[in-house]
């Protein structure tokens, strides 16, 4: 028999999910040799209430050595997940960057968390007069949280999607008890672009033309997105996300834009963005929608609601 | 005495949603709902952001088909910045996209449904599902792990991500695609069109023919279709083309995606997070009931394979001819979806084929010149849950101003309901029910794949 395992999806995407398939031929022993899977909605039909759905009360999860969660935490159904697969693993995963630090949903911290879900109701194609549906659906939190901030976790394994090989790594190093071997460097420590110097550069620019390169020589043969005026996180994200040498959106001749989260698990993106341009000479204001560099990692209190722009009329007039 | 059976979570499918099942005090069905439970505020939380960012934003909405909401945003904003894409670049993304739908129909058939086919419905939820499927027929399995891995891989070799793609851009594709990737990826697609023809095949002969009989009645109600159609000559199409609105009677009103408005609309019940699009130009409004539906249409591979003249591909077209005759047009039955996955799934393979033996695919042109600015773009593309609309409205600045999404699995949530009900007032009776019975009206919801 395998370790057994429970997973779990918060407030995600599936792309995790998506990701250990990923991992591919490996796969097939994994699952049917290794490890013993006994809660996976994604896959397996073990329910919460019962097979039959008429057992009331506090929902189950068996209990299992591995427990691998992804997502967030944003409604009071996932605070109940969350603790029951904390209560029933032994080793707690948070895997992929919405579990480690609120991914992209907790985009949705930097609004007015009620009133905007309210507004989603309120588009042009939805019915007039209509509100937020409120029963028996869980009740949304104030915000979207990182696993962490609701119970202690194990093992964070970032990323949007995580890598497949680090996912295959660490159940590997946990069946053979040992740490698992993952990346500790920066996007731009692994990056194989060529680096020129500074080179007189004084603003980034928007994504909206493709950069220069050479489409019959490799990515080493690139000249670094930053040096070529292009507002790229590599600085100040997580590396991992190379599966074929160089950091996969650079591999896309497309800038970084952190989906790792900050290279230590307590760092601030956007202040560290702003901190690496403006120690080269770059004007930080030339960021267009700086809030942004906080998409994948706006939990932990990060990513907080503007103040409320003044709308309407005032008594002044 | 009366109560509530809580089928939760509802699993393998994609997302978070649960049945609940209401049985009067003879043990009967009084009413049945399946409620989406998860709420995140995409349309919300992308204001503000440049515009040219969301569509790797928005491709987070869904892990499995986020090539469906990356291209459907460029296509957004394209129209939000007035650019039209270089043929090049336009094709490149059709790639992309139509090859995602390869791996998405792969992986939904063998590994989400095949379970409740290969080992039956009615056998134990613990070897019910893909690692029952690995040991009971390991041949089947390591080929389709294998497939579906390849394709994956094909995507990713290229565009650098296949979760969460960046490569489409405002304007085309970030960088064109050089001689030796296009041969290795047409021989790689020539393989994957063998297996689907192979799986065509063996889910005709070891799940379509063995089960007519549940096929015919598990969550079968009658509705509408909705689907993306060739301009010209109404082949199926998943990347571009006019949207096509069936009665379900059959007939047919074709309008542009632009117009989306004028002939949908989205209804909100208070027990799921979900909106519930309806055909709004029917003037009938809104109705789950099952004997007297009202602006009900059904979205995804069985909707697209009715409202469709033809496939535009040879070995489609042959599938689909023969589906035809066996179950006409439009064909009703809520298991057909995945005999209709099957056939797009050959019709995925052959385009991805035609795209690579286009002359210009590996021309360096791939992106025109893009200058930010004000407007409104509606990008439309078919995902392999339904028909995919993004609407944005951007400012001055090129940020996004306002948003409105209808996202693929949500057409189906109404009809979804609808099957739900059926299928557990079908099976229920004077309070008899087994765990076999209650997965047989997830079966009816699984066919939908949400």
């Amino acid at each position: 028999m395998g370790v057994t395992t429970a997973m779990e999806w918060l407030s995600s995407c599936s792309g995790c999910e998506i990701a250990i398939l990923n991992i591919g031929e490996e796969l097939v022993p994994l699952l049917t040799e290794h490890l013993e899977v006994v809660h996976a909605p994604v896959i397996m039909d073990h329910k919460y209430f019962g097979q039959c759905g008429d057992e009331g009360g506090h929902l189950q999860i068996p209990e299992a050595v591995v427990g691998i969660v992804t997502g967030g935490v944003s409604n009071e159904e996932h605070v109940e997940v969350l603790q029951e697969m904390r209560r029933k693993c032994k080793v707690l995963i948070a895997l992929g960057s919405c579990a480690t630090h609120g991914g992209i949903p907790a985009l949705m911290n930097g609004q007015d968390g009620a009133r905007s879900f309210a507004e989603v109701y309120r588009t042009s194609s939805t019915d007039p007069g209509v509100s937020l549906p409120d029963q028996g659906v869980p009740a949304l939190l104030d915000r979207t949280y990182a696993l962490d901030e609701k119970i202690t976790v194990d093992l964070m394994l970032p990323g949007c999607p995580p890598n497949p090989a680090h996912i295959a790594e660490a159940i590997t190093a946990l069946l053979e008890n040992r740490e698992p071997e993952l990346p500790t460097k920066s996007v731009c420590d692994t990056c194989p672009t060529r680096r020129e110097g500074k080179g007189g550069m004084h603003k980034v620019r928007r994504f909206i033309e493709n950069v220069q390169f050479d489409p019959a020589k490799p990515v080493s043969d690139m000249r670094c997105l930053l040096e070529q005026g292009f507002m790229c996180m590599g600085p100040v994200t997580a590396a991992g996300c190379a599966k074929y040498g160089a950091p996969s959106c650079i591999e896309a001749r497309v800038p970084c834009r952190g989906c790792f989260g900050p290279v230590l698990p307590k760092g601030n993106q956007m202040l560290d963005m702003m901190n690496a341009l403006a120690s080269n000479g770059i004007d930080c204001n030339s960021v267009v929608d700086r809030r942004s560099l906080l998409r994948f990692s706006g939990a932990h209190g990060k990513l907080r609601p503007l103040r409320q722009a003044v709308t309407g009329r005032t008594d002044n007039g | 005495m009366a109560k509530v059976l809580q089928i939760q979570p509802v699993t393998r499918i994609e997302g978070h949603a649960r049945i609940s099942v209401h049985l009067n005090d003879s043990g009967n069905v009084e009413n049945a709902y399946m409620s989406l439970m998860s709420l995140r505020g995409f349309e919300k939380f992308i204001e503000g952001r440049p515009a040219e960012e969301v569509p790797r934003i928005v491709s987070r909405i869904c892990g499995i088909c986020p090539w469906m909401h990356h291209t459907a945003g460029n296509k957004a904003v394209d129209g939000c910045f007035g650019v039209t894409p270089t043929p090049t670049g336009a094709k490149l993304r059709e790639l992309l996209q139509v090859m995602a739908h390869i791996n998405d129909k792969i992986l939904h058939f063998f590994f989400l449904a095949a379970p409740d086919f290969v080992l039956g419905p009615d056998s134990d939820y613990s070897v019910r599902n893909v690692i029952g499927v690995v040991k009971a027929a390991p041949e089947l399995a390591g080929r389709v792990v294998k497939m579906r891995q390849l394709g994956q891989m094909m995507i990713e070799r290229f565009a650098g991500k296949a979760i969460h793609p960046v490569a489409a851009v405002t304007g085309g594709f970030s960088k064109p695609l050089p001689e030796a990737e296009r041969r290795q990826m047409l021989k790689d697609s020539r393989t994957l069109l063998d297996f689907s023809l192979f799986a065509l095949d063996f889910a005709r002969n070891n799940v379509f023919n063995k089960y007519l009989e549940v096929i015919a009645e598990l969550g079968a109600i009658t509705t509408g279709f909705l689907g993306t159609v060739d301009r010209e000559d109404g082949s199926l199409r998943l990347f571009d083309g006019k949207q096509r609105l069936m009665k379900p009677d059959g007939s047919c009103t074709d309008f542009e995606g632009d117009d989306y408005l004028d002939y949908l609309g989205e209804h909100v019940e208070p027990w799921g997070y979900g909106k519930m699009p309806y055909a709004k130009s029917w003037n009938e409004g809104f109705s789950l009931d099952l004997d007297d539906p009202r602006g009900i249409y059904r979205a995804n591979t069985l909707a697209r394979v009715n409202v469709c003249d033809k496939m535009g591909t040879p070995k489609a077209q042959e599938a689909l001819e023969a589906f035809r005759s066996d179950f006409g047009r439009p064909a009703q039955a809520t298991l057909l979806y995945h005999y209709a996955r099957l056939i797009e799934l050959v019709y995925a393979c052959e385009r991805t084929i035609e795209l690579l033996e286009w002359d210009s695919i590996t021309d360096t042109d791939v992106r025109a010149k893009v200058t930010p600015g004000a407007g409104r773009g509606v990008g439309v593309v078919e995902a392999p849950r339904g028909t995919l609309i993004h609407d944005y409205t951007t400012d001055a600045d090129g940020c996004i101003e306002s948003a409105n999404l209808i996202v693929g699995t949500t057409h189906n949530i109404g009809p979804m309901n609808m099957s739900v009900k059926q299928a557990a007032a079908a099976l229920i009776k004077d309070g008899v029910y087994d765990q076999g019975i209650l997965n047989k009206v997830e079966m009816a919801v699984r066919a939908y794949d949400p």
